[in-house]
């Protein structure tokens, strides 16, 4: 398990606000901080991924946890 | 980081289910860091009528006021592209927009806004059923073809819905 600065909670949530909460929150953070992020809908796993990657961040690592998608993102 | 990426959606439908993917690809887009235009024309305007009587300063015309009653006025009473079961099907996508806990359209266009997503009106298509200003959204600009191209010729993404 990794640690994060921030932890973003966006369980039962549906497109588009994983990425849309995750764009507010990176935003508010500094360079080089990592952001925890759970969440339950299935897509976000490659919208966060593509997310990461055109926006300069840094996916560090996602996991599942019963039911529960965990991704780790460093910011850029 | 990179130059600003540009996504312009040109939202030339007035239906529920059409404006609320156009809408959910401009959250997304500018949660992308893409500066986002909505231009809307023809029934895609009715997506940017208030809710709520407005008074006018000019007069409409005896088409202008069928037209106006006619079309739904604001995202919220807009109708479904397929299976609208004269009203039904809309009721329907709320309930399951709300048990899969998605965003309503016409938060969707709250969010946007909060979002900067420019949205612009066409003007040409306003006159042409009778929409005035003062009946549209606050906060929203107005235009023509040459503005949308403007924004469209170094646009990333493009897209007619």
């Amino acid at each position: 398990m990794m640690n994060a600065d921030k932890l973003l909670d966006v369980k039962g949530l549906a497109c588009p606000m994983p990425i849309v909460k995750t764009k507010k929150q990176m935003k508010e953070m500094e360079q080089g901080q990592v952001l925890e992020i759970h969440a339950t809908d299935q897509g976000s796993k490659s919208d966060l991924t593509a997310w990461a990657k055109s926006t300069g961040n840094e996916m560090l690592e996602h996991q599942e946890d019963g039911g529960v998608l965990k991704f780790w993102i460093r910011k850029g | 980081m990179t130059e600003t990426k540009k996504t312009t959606i040109v939202l030339f439908s007035g239906d529920y289910d059409k404006a609320m993917a156009a809408y959910i690809i401009a959250n997304g887009a500018a949660a992308y860091d893409h500066e986002v235009t909505i231009f809307h024309t023809f029934w895609g305007l009715n997506a940017l009528r208030k809710d709520e009587d407005v008074l006018l300063p000019k007069k409409k015309s005896f088409i202008e006021k069928m037209f106006g009653k006619m079309m739904p006025r604001g995202s919220n009473h807009m109708g479904l592209s397929k299976m609208n079961f004269a009203g039904m099907g809309p009721k329907m996508i709320k309930d399951v927009i709300k048990k899969h806990n998605a965003v309503p359209l016409p938060q969707l266009i709250e969010m946007a806004q909060e979002q900067d997503v420019k949205l612009v009106a066409c003007t040409m298509t306003m006159d042409l059923l009778g929409l005035q200003q003062e009946e549209l959204l606050d906060g929203i600009e107005y235009a023509g073809v040459a503005a949308y191209l403007g924004d469209a010729q170094d646009g990333n993404v493009n897209l007619f819905i």
